[in-house]
């Protein structure tokens, strides 16, 4: 699977739940290349922006969609890697920001 | 020495974007893919990070004795002109 089609095949799903991918494709292809490229490396779509452990059981909670996605784009409109987004940051209408960590640092284990 | 540090993951597009803005100023700096270590090099590395940011996320950017934690153009400005 190439980045392409991986953006066809979430938006699909994603995209009725309210997580727009970020309109920026400078942004998002290469995010997408990198969850592929953390799919081979891991056997899982760790996140791109994270330093992944490399095992799936510690590295549940940041398995694209991480599970900090909701707080994030609640609060910052957009999640940590800024790959997924709200409607009213792809539309412009707030303010673009760096979104700060919320994973504990403790979960890094390896 | 470099006195540019930056802690970075090579799939990382907020730190490929930060690397890139330190390129456009034009200074030298010395980056680690934390991603790309293994053992005790990415344990001594890992401490390290933690004593400049103690969220250990990415990219964290030392310049002199200022640190940047995340793609802020503007305080990467600041800490370049030594503010």
């Amino acid at each position: 699977m190439d980045a392409k089609q991986l953006y066809k095949m979430l938006k699909k799903v994603q995209e009725p739940k309210g997580y727009y991918f970020n309109k920026d494709m400078d942004m998002t292809m290469p995010l997408l290349e990198s969850l592929l490229t953390n799919k081979d490396r891991f056997g899982y779509m760790a996140c791109p922006c994270r330093l992944a452990n490399g095992d799936f059981e510690a590295d549940k909670d940041i398995v694209c969609p991480c599970t900090y996605r909701e707080e994030d784009i609640k609060e910052y409109g957009a999640c940590f890697c800024a790959l997924y987004v709200s409607k009213e940051y792809n539309d412009g209408t707030i303010e673009k920001a760096v979104v700060p960590e919320r994973r504990p640092p403790e979960k890094i284990i390896f | 020495m470099n006195d540019i540090k930056i802690y970075a993951l090579s799939t990382c597009i907020h730190c490929r974007n930060a690397k890139k803005y330190l390129d456009e100023c034009g200074v030298k700096y010395e980056c680690v893919h934390v991603d790309e270590l293994s053992g005790d090099d990415r344990k001594q590395i890992v401490q390290e990070i933690k004593d400049h940011n103690p969220a250990v996320s990415f990219p964290t950017i030392v310049i002199k004795n200022t640190v940047v934690v995340g793609y802020h153009k503007d305080k990467i400005d600041a800490a370049l002109k030594g503010e």
